[in-house]
Order: C-alpha cells, then structure tokens, then sequence
C-alpha cells in the first residue's frame, strides 16, 4: 500500500478501474465511427443519437412488449442498424462523391431532428430503468466494491471489440471491406457488390453505437440528449486513435477513460477538458492521430 | 342550489365591472397579458415547460377575473440572449404585463434587468438563485415557490439535526451548484455538522459519476450531498444505488429534487432519499384535485412544486391588479402584491416580503420504498413541515437594497 | 428590366435604414450581429475552404472582454468594442498559428477542441461569472456623444459596424490577398508551387475572421447588455455554420441571408419548444441534399442560367 499525491493506492485503484469501465464506452461508440468513417468517409455525427435510441428502444421494448434487458441487447442494435440502413439508402448515399464536411453537416442535422423528436415525445426528464436481476450485486474486491453490472460492460466490450477486429482482420469479408477502404472502384472490378457493403457496414455501425445504448440504459439517465455530450468526446477519441484506425479506436477509448479516470481524482473539474487537451496535443505532433497513416 | 354570500358578491362584481366599464378602462390596452417563459423542450422542460403555462390558464380560469386576461408562452431554449429578446419583444410589442416562471439563473437573472427597466412584473416559480431576492432584487420582482437558500436551509439542518453531521459533497462546478453547497455548508456548520471534502463536477457533460462517488464513499461521511440538478442528480442516484453507497450506511442528500426526476429514477433507485420541496400533490384533497386535472393535460405527468407556484402566483397576481383596478404601473403591482396577504387552494396563506420573496412553509420530504406506493406518482412522504418564518433567509442577510 | 447594381445597393441600404420602423429593433441588431459573426465565417470557409468548428470562441470571448471592460473599468462602448476585437484577433493568432497546419476534417477537429478548451476557461474563470455570466452591462454613450440606451440609436451603430465589418470583408476578397486565398482552397499545393507562403495567407485570414467574429460578439454584448457561456458553447459553433450553409457558401450576401432565417427561427418559433431544433435540423438536411448552394448561392446561379440563356 502507497500514496501517491495523498490519494491511497486502493483508491487509486478503484479510480483506475471506473476510468477503464467508461474507457469501454468510447471504445465501443468510437469503434461504430471508425469503421463508418474508414468505408464512408463520413464523420457520423448521428452516432450520439443513434446511441440515445439504442436506450429507448431498450425502454420501449420493456414497456410495451415486456421484454427485459437481454432480449433488448440483441433486438435494440438490430431495430436501430435497420434505421441507419434506411439513412444510408435515402441520404447518405446522394453525398459520397463531396466533401467529407457535407456528411458531417448532413448527419448533424439528422442529429438534431432525432433529438427534438425524441424530446417532444418523451420529454427530457428520463425514463427508468433497471439494472437486471442477475447483474445487480457486486462483488468487494478490497480496494473497492464492484457492482457485477460494470465488471460485464468490461467483459462484453472487449469481446465485442476483439470480435469486431478479428472480423475485420482476419476474415474474408474483412479483407473486402479493406480493400474497398482503399479502393472502392478496384473491389467493384472483381465483381463484388461495394455499395450493399457500405449499407451493411454504416448499418452494422450504428448497431454499435445502439449497442452501447442498451450497455448504458440501466447505469445513465435514459434520457433524448444522452448521445449529445458524448458525441464531442467520442470525436475526440476518433481523431486521436486515427480516423478509420479499427484499432486505434478500441485502444484509444479504453486509454483515454484512464486518463480521465485520473483527473477525476487529481484534478476533477478538468476531466471533460482533458480529452480535448490530449487530442489538441496529438494532432500537433502526429496530424494522423496515433494509429493512423497519413493525414 | 344554495346561494352563499360570497357568490352573491361575485355576482355582484361581476355585473359592477360589465355596467362600469371605466374599471376595465384602467387596463392598460384591455387586456392583462401573461407571458409564461421557460424552458419548453430543453434540461427543464418536464418539470416547468408547458405544464406552467397550463397552470398559469387554470389560475385564470379558477379566479374569473372581472378583465380580460390572456396567457402566452415561449421557450427560450436556456439561451439569455433568446429569453432577453422574447422578453423585450413582448413587452414593447405585444405589450406583455407579467413575466412568469423563468428557470435559468442566467436567463432569469437578463430578464429581471429589462423588467425593471420597462417597469413591468416579473415572478419566478422555478428560476432557483437566491440573488434576485438579495443583490439582484428589484421594486419589479418577487420570488415565488423557492430558491437556493431555502433548499439548503431546509434540507441541511433537519439532516444534521437527525443525526447527519459528517457531508460530503458532489457539487455541479457552475455558480448554482456552487450556490448550493455554499448555503449548505454554512447550515451544516451552524447546526453543528462538520463538512469533509466536497468533489467539483463538470457542467455540463458529466455522465459518470462513479469515480466521485467513490472518493465520497472514501471520505466516510454519513451524507452525501448531491449539489447538482436535472440530469446530473439522476445520475448521481442511479449509480449510487449500484454501486451500494446506500446499502454501505451513506445516506443522499439531493438538494434539489423535483417529483419529475423521482419519476425517472423509479422508485427503486431514489427510495430513501431526503430533499425540500415547497409542494406536493398529495397532502390535501386541494392538491389531489388539482393533480386530477393537470395530469390528463399533461401527457400524464404529475405537477411538481414549480407548477403549483404559477398556480399560486397568477392568483396572487390577479388579486392585486382587481384591487388597484390597473396593471399599468409594474412596480405598483408588486408593492400591492407586497401589501396583500396571499392565499390560494394550492398554497394556503401567505405574504410577500420587502425583498420580494414569497414566504410559506417548506416541507422536508422522504422518498418512499416500492412497497410503500400505493398508486401512480404516490413517491413521497413528509418527514418535517419547515415552519414559514424558518423557511427562507431572513431579510437582514440577504443584502437586497430595498430592504434598508 | 434587371436594375443596374448601384441602384440595389442603394435600395438595400435605404431599407436597412428605414428597418427598425417597421420590424423589432431588438431582433435586427441581433440579426445584424449574427449576419457579421456569419460572414467572418464565411470568410474562412467560403474563400478559404476551412471549417472551423470552433468558431463561437472567438464571438464569445471577445463578448465577455467587452463586457467587463464596460462594465468594472466603465470603458465607453467603441473602447470596449475595439478591445473585445483585440481579444479576439490574438486568440484567433494562436488557435489558428496551432490549426492551420492542418486540412479538412482535421483542422475542424483541431479548432472544435481547442474552442472546447476555452469554453472549460471561461466557465472556470471568475471574472466570466460562471453560468450567471456578466449582467448588466451598460451600453454607455457612444463617443461620449450619443446616448446607447436609446434602441434607434443603438440600431444605427450596430448598423454602421456590420456595415463597416461587411465592406471590409468584400475589399479583402477582392483584392489580391483575396485571390490568393482562393487560388489556396481551389489548389493548395499549387499555389505552393507558384512561391506563394500559403500558411502566412491562411493564418492571416483566420485572424481577420477571428477578429471580425470577435466585433460581433462584442457588438451582441453591447445590444443585449450581457455575455454567458452560451457565446462560447460549440452549438453556436454549429448554428454559425447552419447560417451560412443556409444563406450560400461563398457568396458575400448569403450568410446575411441565413443569419436573417435563423435569427427568426429562434425567435418566431419560440412558441413551439422541441419544434426549434427539429426545423433546424431539417434546414441542415435539405440544404446539404436539394441546395448545397443555399438560398442566394441558388438564386445567383438562377439568375446565370437565365442570363446566359438570354445570350444565345
């Protein structure tokens, strides 16, 4: 046992551990971005909604249809990638020949339309939501209690993320969707349908994105402007892993909530602004950010 | 049918202001205009939003004032520079008499410039800083259902007077939250507690609040007082509950709970915790009857202390310009609000004070377990009633320049 | 009969003067400041091709300089106004000095956190006052002469520094510097070739847009009498970019016109709550898909079209 800064190393632990469990947050949304942004070359800045309806969906399948949380985290991502598919086909699709910056105009306004229409049908107060039976102990760990609910976000985003890497590493369909990251007009030569790809990926994105929703109803207020604030920060992560960097992302938004983690202890009314200082920082040494290729 | 004396004399007005129609004359243009300005769609919208300007119609509807009174509304979206223009548009162009609610301390705080400014009345019901009762006070203003003080006041000392006298605090880092844990500690200290590290959150844009929950959970005081509001007390709550803190022996404080945010936490999360409202639904058949009426109007919603301070308000309101026949002159207005008791269904009787502010009881409430709710929105229980003379800082302190 | 082009400058300018009599004072200096804030924007990203995400730190910033300085030193308005421009000129020097190395998404990035760091200053900085922001700013008398309080001669300056400001940014374009910035957003490593230092030519554009957001948030101050966060909250950086995407990039008028529409979306859709933001994002929507040009960049190419037309 050692102090550091007069904080306890078991505190200091505790701290450590918290900022991983938000780490997995960022590393899952900012996965969702990557790979859109690396297919797309579109900055999804829908994502912080996407994630929003993720939780509602979540809520609406427990009010209505009486299904718990389980079967929300397999059904929520699936409703809400259907959504974003739609998107893609009817928007997204007319802008791939512009400029990067017309999807991100695009998708904001997107953002903001989701949002009002969420606040003028639910209000912005919040919904309930439980945390489920099984999950809801934790487990004393000595230096700190740990509820069984964040010890699953951990293990259910690293297999999500190892998973999502190695699909798209280490498989066939990955190595198209490489491919046509780099070179779209080349894969359509060899007789492979590119535009169905890109729909499935901005649909398996946004899934992501809804994914983490779900993971984040039962913690977080269930609430329209959930996604807003988070949206900047997971940008953030984006840019500093790497745009399109898969593994930058993951490795970046886990690394980041340590970071954030400490200043919560060290310095606290400066953890929202941390970020922000490491991606200034990295985009002025490295313009690529930390994993990607060229700028 | 029974004919009683008082709906004689209201008869009786009423035919006096049809045949004289001079009385009505005294309004300016005609007609009393109401201008309710809130958050509509943003962080405050569930909790004031259209429910006040529903409420703001009922008063009307209940008083049947002798002049014509109409009701309008506009959100201004927690931006002053969009609450100022509103206000000043209504007012020079659509010649608004009272402006009403205004949650926002920066926003408010705008308007309550430009209203003694054009001479106009302001009375806020859900806008929280104690300063438009002290250095921000004006001959134009009055300060209805509670503010700052008032919530620390309350809340502070009947936690440490029941055995609560170690805190800690997660203070949202703007000057409200820093408002509040200001006048906390100060009733902490008074009453003989003692405060044992306090942890300054980012506003907005914090979502997880475990990390500091943790550092209160080290500290090992018996409360933690949550200095917060909207979003950020529901999510302070909700990770409390998982993370034990309540089950570990620490008790939360929420400093500023509205029945709204309960609702959103479900009762399984907030059960336990102790916060100071100035109102509730269910305390009397009055109250009951009037959440029986504004719940259809309002997707279903229960009406929290803010609305039934509009309630009460426009009532009072409406009092004071039928006994001076004009709503011309603002600050007249306000100096009659000031001299007439107040009393009204919702919030019993009354006064005004010198600095504007509005005195009645506090109640300190208790939030139920599950098995305690009987039916839909059934979430609180009264621990303490906070007399009125108790309530709200004394005049002295507050430093408003119209007291001296 | 299209008019000649003397003869619309001279009805523009006589309506803009006749105005406050027939429209809400209030609501045109607000709109005339958000038109400045608008065109220093476009300024970067309609003849420079760089979109700043961050652009409400310079507004904001120098709102809150104007503020105090009026305010606890009593500087009379032109002095506080000039000083809030100042401020932010030298903010917009190291921001930019930081960002313009880098291009497109990154250099949006770049200015969106470092706008995010100020905003983490100005809510820790106590001489801001936090969320309640700096009130009660008096407007004071222009020149020691003219009395501010009045909203007609209030109307009158703020008229006469967006002008000022509108003017100054037409002479630059169109002069060589001007040129210059164009040939860098058409081809930048072009006009490196050609021996042109084009960071120098960058960074002078991005201070000017600074500095001339900078006047506009200064300006709001002396209209409103007060400056809070909002000023500094990257939403405004956004709706910043909504007004001149809506108005027409890269035309001189456009971001006048979107500046205008958004003004009077939050002011006249008030009533409708969530409906603000929805309308709003659906102006983003269809402006990216059916009119990338916005409205005055639409009609301009209209009018070509049927010119051209004529000509054959």
């Amino acid at each position: 046992m050692f102090t550091l800064l007069g904080i306890s190393s078991q505190a200091l632990f505790g701290q450590l551990l918290i900022g991983l469990i938000n780490g997995a947050f960022y590393a899952i949304l900012s996965l969702g971005l990557a790979l859109i942004f690396g297919l797309l070359n579109i900055i999804n800045f829908t994502h912080g909604a996407q994630y929003m309806m993720g939780a509602f969906v979540a809520w609406l399948l427990l009010s209505y249809a009486g299904l718990g949380y389980w079967a929300a985290l397999l059904i929520a991502p699936i409703v809400v990638g259907v959504t974003g598919i739609v998107v893609e086909r009817l928007f997204l699709r007319r802008l791939y020949q512009l400029d990067h910056l017309y999807g991100l105009l695009l998708t904001f306004g997107l953002a903001l339309i989701l949002e009002g229409v969420f606040r003028q049908m639910f209000g912005v107060s919040g919904l309930p939501y439980q945390i489920p039976a099984e999950l809801s102990d934790g487990y004393n760990l000595g230096f700190m209690f740990l509820p069984k609910y964040r010890a699953w976000i951990i293990l259910i985003s690293l297999v999500v993320c190892i998973a999502t890497w190695l699909l798209i590493e280490k498989t066939k369909l990955g190595s198209y969707l490489r491919a046509a990251t780099e070179n779209p007009a080349l894969v359509r030569a060899f007789g492979i349908n590119v535009p169905l790809m890109i729909t499935l990926t901005y649909g398996f994105g946004v899934a992501l994105a809804a994914f983490a929703g779900v993971l984040a109803a039962p913690i977080y207020q269930v609430s329209p402007i959930m996604g807003s604030n988070l949206i900047i920060v997971v940008f953030a992560v984006v840019v500093i892993g790497g745009m399109g960097s898969i593994l930058g992302s993951v490795v970046t938004g886990f690394a980041l909530g340590l970071i954030e983690g400490l200043t919560k202890v060290f310095y606290p009314e400066a953890s929202s602004t941390a970020i922000f200082i490491i991606m200034a920082i990295v985009l002025l040494i490295k313009p690529a950010g930390l994993f990607g290729r060229r700028a | 049918m029974r004919f009683t004396l008082k709906m004689l004399l209201g008869v009786a007005a009423a035919a006096l202001a049809a045949a004289n129609p001079a009385s009505a004359q005294q309004i300016s243009d005609g007609v009393v205009k109401i201008g309710v300005l809130n958050d509509q769609s943003g962080l405050y919208a569930d909790l004031a939003g259209p429910g006040s300007v529903w409420a703001a119609k009922q008063a009307v509807a209940d008083f049947k004032p002798a002049f014509k009174v109409e009701v309008i509304a506009a959100d201004h979206q927690n931006k002053p520079d969009i609450g100022a223009s509103i206000v000043r548009q209504w007012i020079d162009v659509d010649k608004v008499d009272l402006i009403l609610d205004v949650p926002t301390s920066s926003v408010v705080l705008a308007v309550n410039q430009i209203v003694k400014e054009k001479n106009k009345v302001l009375i806020v019901s859900t806008g929280a800083t104690a300063d438009l009762t002290g250095k921000a006070c004006t001959p134009n203003s009055i300060h209805w259902t509670y503010d700052t003080w008032a919530l620390a006041n309350g809340t502070g000392k009947a936690i440490v007077k029941t055995g609560g006298d170690s805190w800690f605090f997660i203070t949202a880092d703007y000057a409200f939250g820093h408002a509040l844990e200001r006048d906390t500690e100060a009733v902490i200290v008074a009453n003989g507690g003692k405060v044992l590290g306090k942890v300054r959150t980012p506003f907005p844009g914090t979502t997880d609040f475990s990390s500091f929950l943790l550092q209160a959970q080290a500290s090992k005081s018996k409360i933690i007082g949550l200095a917060n509001a909207g979003g950020d007390t529901i999510n302070s709550i909700k990770q409390a509950a998982e993370f034990g803190i309540v089950k570990g022996g620490q008790n939360l404080a929420g400093l500023l709970v509205f029945l709204t945010d309960i609702h959103a936490l479900g009762l399984g999360t907030a059960q336990g915790l102790i916060m100071t409202e100035a109102w509730y639904w269910d305390m009397n058949d009055a109250n009951r009857a009037f959440a029986r009426e504004f719940a259809p109007a309002n997707k279903g919603s229960y009406p929290t202390m803010a609305h039934a301070g509009v309630y009460s308000a426009v009532t009072h309101y409406l009092k004071a310009v039928t006994e001076l026949k004009s709503d011309a002159d603002g600050a007249k207005v306000v100096a009659q609000m000031k001299a007439l008791p107040s009393e009204d269904k919702l919030f019993g009787k009354g006064s005004v004070r010198a600095d504007g502010r509005h005195i009645h009881p506090m109640y300190l409430f208790e939030v139920k377990k599950p098995s305690e709710s009987k039916g839909p929105w059934d979430y609180y229980k009264v621990r303490a009633t906070i007399p009125a003379e108790e309530a709200f800082r004394p005049l002295k302190d507050g430093g408003c320049p119209l007291v001296n | 009969m299209i008019a000649s082009r003397p003869v619309w400058i001279a009805l523009l300018v006589a309506a803009a003067l006749a105005a406050p009599f027939a429209v809400y004072p209030i609501f045109l200096m607000k709109a005339l400041c958000f038109a400045l804030f608008a065109c220093a924007f476009n300024l970067l990203l309609g003849y420079v091709g760089l979109l700043s995400f961050g652009h409400a730190a310079y507004f904001g910033f120098a709102a809150y300089i104007t503020g105090y300085t009026a305010k606890a030193w009593g500087w009379p308005p032109e002095v506080a106004l000039v000083a809030g421009g100042a401020a932010a000129a030298g903010l917009g020097l190291v921001f930019g000095g930081l960002a313009i190395r880098r291009q497109g998404i990154y250099f949006a990035m770049i200015t969106l956190a470092l706008a995010q760091m100020l905003y983490f200053f100005c809510v820790q900085a106590p001489f801001t006052h936090g969320e309640d922001g700096i009130q009660a700013i008096p407007r004071g008398r222009l020149f020691g002469l003219i009395e501010l309080g009045d909203s007609l001669a209030m109307y009158y300056f703020v008229l006469a520094v967006f002008g000022a400001g509108f003017l100054l940014i037409q002479r630059t374009i169109h002069s060589p510097f001007g040129q210059v910035l164009k040939a860098i957003r058409e081809n930048e490593s072009r006009a490196i070739s050609l021996g042109y230092r084009v960071d120098r030519y960058k960074l002078a554009a991005f201070v000017l847009s600074a500095a001339l957001s900078g006047l506009a948030g200064a300006l709001m101050t002396l209209v409103f009498q007060f400056a809070t966060l909002n000023n500094v909250h990257w939403h405004l950086s956004g709706e910043v970019v909504l007004m001149t995407l809506l108005g027409g990039v890269g035309t001189m008028l456009g971001p006048v016109v979107g500046a205008f529409l958004v003004a009077a979306i939050q002011q006249y859709l008030a009533q409708l709550g969530a409906w603000v933001t929805i309308v709003q994002g659906a102006i983003f929507v269809v402006c990216v898909l059916l009119f990338r040009r916005g409205i005055v960049g639409e009609i301009v190419a209209r009018l070509r079209w049927l010119r051209a037309g004529k000509g054959k």
